[in-house]
């Protein structure tokens, strides 16, 4: 059913009102301002559920659609929709950030206003890069989308910040320039064919000849591999989260990661589905490496928000390694069957990892705002003074494992499984994480939790606060959720999933 | 009879001359001014000329123009001379090479 | 009919009572905890046993799932559950282990500060080994897989101050998950080639399996359905614990003793074997895998054996004893007879949950010393227990009549008359195998409960033991003649001692040569060697004068006869022997050496690996060349670039005039 108001609209523009409102209080109302961010977020998580309740799951087509003229003169519109690809996203987006204002609640003490205004104001962000459906205006927002993240790791991060938002920062921006090429290019082809427009549903109908393709392919996967991230452009994912907040460190594993698998599924795979056939192989080599080899450098990480980090990269392979089984299954076995299984796993993954690793940091924040070291040698028996927070600690490092009946299992289950289709290698590679993942998960549990007591630090630890417990015990309740009954999740993503199985098999040469 | 040609040549001429100056002279700045000045004669001369030549009174219109972004580029330039040479007691080309990279 | 609320309850019943005592352990106090978990276990028993119970009685096999877990590429995985005569008994085994265990348990973790949490721990076990056995489909036996994995991590961890024991837990859990690898794969592979998960479906599709070959290695063709067997084995081996992955189970005993018997005797080591079990249809059409099957089971069961000859640690010659007979169990399974398996799986599960629970019993009064030469005399202070160990060790090594003994010797009967690849290696391990065990058994009992006692002077470094501080006997050290244990520990052994006396004894003739479970295990006709033992059965009288004529049975007494000349009369004699033929005893001693290979090669092995990925990779590599690299080139060229940056008006005035010149030259030019 569709609305008679503007959700999406909503959706992007509350948060950022909210910010700005924030601003404008500034930090000497900052007693009042926590409240209107949390209103704020827990209102724009409230409305986004109706985006589910009223998600019509028996069609691929963009719903929640709006149109405003934006930019006429290039006939780029602000043009908004979701499918059942965006609106999971959408979702987790609204859902984390309340968490990171409820957790930041008495931790954040400089310029409280603004960090809280940077968050707000990234939401919306977000929440416009998922939902836009005019390139233009994809690129506009996924590049504003920096500047908040730039400056809460900039402002609020740690001792080397600034080293670690520049090589952010120029990471990522490097990485998507050359996608503005593309997008103009494609512009100019859409002109060529009579009518001109920056809408990503027209270029993924536009014709295009295999080099256009394959250059498109590559500038694209510039831009989103640096987001997912891919070995070998990873690197500044480790250094960002080191330094970041813990709420920035949430923000980026568990939304701004999956901008970069979204963009795949968006972009890469239904614009250029002859070049992604090419190329496919490179992609999957590369996530597949990203399992293995990041699985072994995670497990020697000194820090813990390394190793998280690292832990991201690594599942976040199985996002890339979903997406682009497609091709490989058409041409081992000249059927797609499985195809849409990959693609199922890396979606699940995404969310999933969404929560799972939001949690981790989330963790990681507690024992970081009680004993300020990030270093896992700092740590030893906090179980003994923080039985309540050990309990979310291993239910969450279990779910990093992909245990079952956690969500973490259900995307790395149906990436399995699908790449066993088309190589035996894929599959016994990617299954690989089940040792890897489990060894640096609970090696870290080990090392942090477990044992007796370990220093003084350790033994004054306080266990959670009520803020805490609500924080992780909502991550808690939706990642056994998740897995205990993915089903209505893979209900929303069906048609859509269908349906780009569809386009990508369909040659546009 | 004055043609076209001898106009321009003047501008020309005058074109060269401040460039000329503009190289040549290494101490001064308020004579460095004064050779966009020049500069700007010379355009202003080719304007006319072609306006006269074509018949067009656009190219007059130019003149004034320029003339006023001249004067007000000039009093703008003199200002900072002056601050300058206040702040550095000296307005001497070879020295002022803030800029260097 | 078996209605699916009635096994909906006997799953949920303990995960409730997991949860309540798991979440308001603290409000329900400590016998508010056992309560209500012991209440949820025995309410799961009665209804299993009610359940086995008619479908004895002829009740259909209940096959139905409860919910779609998801539907992905017109693949449906569900959650549902198949009830026929394999799981029922394997419900009726699990619940009523569980059901003693819990009791037991009373009186073991008595003043254990986790009381509680255990208490959640044991019934959440017992949640995950029912979603297991009952499952219909390979996710939901995947999942209980994975969970009895997880619950048993968290058990061996459960005194989490001990290094030992967190050090146990996760090498346990990492080795289960080297198996599982291998078990997804499988699972993979089955969906792959049928496209679903059901067990029905993928059973009625074995044929379409086995006409495929794959090429895993290049121009090496194999067939789909023995990688796929092999890869469902390596699951089995890893929670198994078969050679050689055995590595995690000796480890594991670092748990309470109430877990060892539950988990690590009686349930969760043995879903391996139920797996193998419940995929005969599959594993028949591969003799390849069901060779494969065999000689990992017959290595397992001789030489984990072995090492339980030279071992003086009371539970871990349990341990090893166990490895060594889920070796004859996976012995069995080789040679296909999958009703042998099931069938020592069951006494099994009674005697060594039996002989368990006495090592505790024993471990409680001897205030948690678990070296047996520190024992010995005990017999006349905890009779109760040791005629129930006693019981338990005349089980194991099949003492003829005991249930040990219908199911060892049928199963070693069933190993001689197989004619598979291997067969003849597996019949001389399971058969010098008899003799091990009948020697390391009664090594224990003659070591813990006869001879001198040596207790007395052994107390003082008992502090060392305690250290965990989970002394929980309820009674001073100053107390210093070990005394029986409270009824809780007894009459668990007393219920635990009677099947394991007397199963054998009502269940051979049905569950073994009999058609109890008829469809559920498939055996092909040429492999059927039970059917061919099976027509020279008449009655278990029978089959017991029959074995007296055989070898086995000596063999035991001869290996009991041995512990009792170099233990009682002559205890001076082991030491000399093991001087004298010190090469092997040490390697018995260092178990093969196989934890040594393991943590240089694998775990330190990785982590060098890991380290330099990192260092070499990440760092210097990406990072150092070409990130930071590029910005020193980019800082190269602008360290170039700023010399045309002179900062003279004069010269950017000249360069101007040149451009311009040159543009207007190329312009004219052109």
């Amino acid at each position: 059913m569709q609305l008679t108001w503007p959700i999406l609209s909503v959706l992007i523009w509350l948060p950022i009102l909210g910010g700005v409102a924030l601003l404008v209080l500034g930090d000497r109302g900052i007693a009042l301002g926590r409240w209107v961010a949390l209103a704020t977020t827990a209102v724009t998580f409230g409305i986004s559920t109706l985006l589910y309740t009223n998600f019509d799951m028996a069609t691929a087509e963009m719903q929640f659609v709006e149109r405003a003229a934006w930019i006429p003169a290039f006939n780029s519109w602000y043009a908004l929709g979701v499918d059942g690809i965006a609106t999971p996203l959408i979702i987790l987006t609204t859902f984390i950030t309340p968490l990171v204002v409820i957790a930041a609640w008495t931790v954040i003490e400089k310029r409280p206003a603004q960090y809280y205004a940077a968050f707000l104001i990234l939401e919306g962000l977000m929440v416009g890069v998922f939902a836009a459906t005019d390139a233009l205006l994809f690129y506009v927002l996924w590049e504003a989308m920096l500047i908040p993240m730039f400056i809460i790791i900039g402002v609020w991060g740690g001792a080397r910040r600034v080293y670690a938002t520049i090589k952010f920062f120029l990471y990522t921006f490097l990485g998507s320039v050359l996608m503005l090429v593309s997008l103009i290019y494609m512009y100019m082809k859409t002109c060529d064919a009579g009518q001109c427009s920056y809408a990503i549903a027209d270029f993924q109908e536009l014709p295009l000849a295999l080099n256009a393709q394959i250059l498109i392919f590559i500038s694209f996967m510039l831009a989103f591999a640096v987001k997912v991230p891919m070995w070998p452009v990873h690197t500044w994912l480790p250094d960002a989260h080191v330094e970041a907040p813990t709420g920035g460190s949430v923000i980026l594993a568990a939304i701004m990661l999956k901008m970069g698998g979204y963009g795949f599924l968006r972009f890469s795979l239904p614009i250029t589905p002859d070049a992604s056939a090419e190329l496919d192989w490179l992609v999957i080599s590369l996530s597949l490496i990203a399992v293995v080899y990041i699985g072994f450098v995670a497990l020697v990480q000194q820090d813990m928000k390394k190793l998280i980090a690292y832990s991201s990269i690594a599942h976040m392979g199985f996002v890339t390694l979903g997406s682009f089984l497609a091709f490989d299954l058409l041409q081992v076995n000249g059927d797609t069957r499985g195809a849409a299984m990959g693609i199922d796993g890396a979606m699940v993954q995404m969310i999933s990892h969404g929560l799972i690793s939001g949690a981790m940091f989330f963790c990681v924040g507690v024992l970081y705002d009680r004993v300020h070291s990030r270093e896992i040698s700092s740590y030893g028996g906090v179980v003994n003074t923080m039985p309540t927070f050990a309990a979310f600690a291993v239910l969450f490092a279990l779910a990093n494992s992909g245990l079952p009946a956690t969500s973490g299992f259900v995307g790395e289950f149906l990436v399995i499984i699908a790449s066993f289709r088309a190589d035996f290698w894929y599959a016994f590679l990617a299954a690989m994480t089940l040792i890897l993942g489990a060894a640096y998960t609970l090696w870290l549990v080990k090392r942090v939790i477990f044992g007796a007591v370990a220093n003084d630090d350790v033994a004054a630890l306080k266990d959670l606060n009520g803020r805490e417990f609500f924080v992780l015990g909502v991550l808690g309740v939706a990642v056994l959720l998740l897995g205990i009954w993915p089903a209505p999740l893979l209900d929303v993503m069906r048609p859509t999933v269908e349906h780009l199985v569809q386009q990508i098999t369909v040659s546009k040469l | 009879m004055i043609t076209l040609e001898s106009v321009l040549m003047l501008g020309g001429l005058l074109f060269a001359l401040s460039v000329a100056g503009i190289f040549i002279n290494r101490k001064n700045v308020i004579l460095l001014l004064m050779c966009i000045e020049l500069m700007l004669l010379a355009v202003n001369f080719n304007f006319v000329a072609f306006a006269r030549h074509l018949g067009d009174l656009d190219g007059q219109v130019f003149v004034f123009f320029i003339m006023t972004v001249a004067a007000a580029e000039s009093a703008i330039g003199l200002a900072i001379l002056v601050v300058l040479f206040r702040e550095r007691r000296n307005i001497d080309v070879e020295q002022l090479d803030t800029m260097k990279g | 009919m078996i209605s699916q609320s009635t096994l909906l309850t006997i799953v949920l019943a303990p995960l409730l009572a997991a949860i309540v005592a798991g979440l308001a352990g603290r409000v329900i106090g400590r016998i508010g905890a056992h309560s209500v978990t012991i209440a949820g276990v025995a309410l799961s028993c009665g209804l299993s046993i009610w359940v086995l119970k008619m479908l004895i009685d002829g009740a259909p096999v209940f096959n139905e799932s409860v919910y779609t877990w998801l539907v992905s590429d017109n693949v449906r995985m569900e959650v549902g559950f198949l009830v026929d005569k394999l799981s029922a008994l394997m419900m009726v085994v699990v619940t009523f282990v569980s059901l003693c265990v819990h009791v037991y348990t009373i009186g073991y973790m008595h003043d254990d500060p986790g009381y509680q949490r255990f208490f959640s721990y044991i019934s959440l076990f017992t949640f995950s080994m029912l979603m297991l056995v009952m499952s219909n489909n390979f996710l939901q036996l995947f999942f209980g897989w994975e969970a009895v994995g997880v619950v048993s991590y968290l058990l061996i961890g459960f005194w989490y101050t001990r290094p030992s024991a967190i050090f146990a837990n996760m090498k346990a859990f990492l080795v289960n998950r080297v198996g599982d690898f291998g078990f997804i794969l499988g699972i993979a592979g089955i969906v792959y080639y049928t496209g679903s998960l059901d067990y029905a479906t993928v059973f009625g599709m074995r044929d379409a399996i086995a006409a495929n070959t794959m090429e895993i290695v290049p121009n090496l063709e194999w067939q789909a359905i023995t990688v796929v067997c092999i890869c469902l084995f390596i699951g089995a081996m890893g929670k198994s614990a078969q050679v050689p992955l055995h590595v995690w189970l000796p480890d594991s005993m670092e748990g309470p003793t109430p877990i060892s018997a539950l988990i690590h005797a009686a349930t969760m080591v043995t879903a391996g074997i139920f797996m193998v079990a419940r995929m005969s249809p599959l594993f028949e059409l591969s003799e390849t895998a069901l060779s494969t099957v065999l000689i990992i089971g017959a290595t397992t069961a001789f030489f984990m054996g072995l090492l339980g000859l030279v071992n003086n640690d009371i539970k871990r010659v349990v341990a090893y004893s166990t490895l060594s007979q889920l070796g004859y169990m996976t012995v069995a399974l080789g040679v296909s007879a999958y009703a042998g398996a099931i069938f020592h799986l069951m006494t099994h599960a009674f005697f060594k949950a039996l002989l368990f629970l006495a090592a505790g019993s024993v471990i409680i009064a001897m205030h948690h010393e678990q070296d047996m030469r520190k024992m010995g005399g005990l017999k006349k202070y905890l009779p109760i227990t040791y005629w129930t160990s006693l019981i338990g060790s005349l089980a194991l090594i099949g003492f003829p009549g005991t249930s040990g003994f219908f199911s060892k010797d049928a199963l070693i009967e069933a190993v001689h008359a197989s004619h598979i690849p291997g067969a003849t290696y597996a019949y001389w391990c399971v058969f010098l195998g008899v003799f091990i065990t009948a020697f390391y058994s009664f090594r224990l009992v003659f070591m813990t409960f006869h001879g001198e006692e040596r207790f007395g002077h052994a107390h003082h470094d008992d502090h060392a033991h305690d250290s965990h501080g989970h002394d929980s006997h309820g009674h001073g050290h100053g107390d210093h003649k070990p005394h029986e244990s409270p009824w809780v520990v007894t009459v668990p052994l007393i219920l635990l001692a009677i099947p394991s006396l007397f199963i054998g004894w009502f269940t051979i003739g049905p569950v073994l040569f009999g058609d109890y479970f008829g469809e559920a295990i498939f055996v092909s006709e040429s492999r059927d060697v039970l059917g061919h033992i099976g027509e020279e059965f008449h009655g278990p009288a029978g089959f017991v004068v029959h074995a007296m004529k055989a070898a086995p049975v000596y063999l035991a007494l001869l290996g009991v006869l041995a512990a009792w000349y170099l233990y009682i009369k002559r205890p001076d004699l082991p030491g000399k022997i093991a001087e004298k033929f010190s090469a092997v005893y040490k390697l018995l001693a260092n178990k093969f050496y196989f934890d040594e290979i393991y943590q240089a090669v694998f775990a330190k092995g990785s982590r060098n690996l890991g380290t330099a990925l990192w260092r070499v990779g990440d760092v210097a590599i990406i990072d150092g060349t070409a990130v930071n690299g590029s910005a020193r080139v980019v800082g190269w060229m602008s360290g170039v670039m700023r010399h045309l940056q002179s900062g003279y008006l004069y010269h950017y005035a000249f360069a101007m005039i040149i451009g311009l010149s040159a543009l207007l030259a190329w312009y004219v030019l052109r």
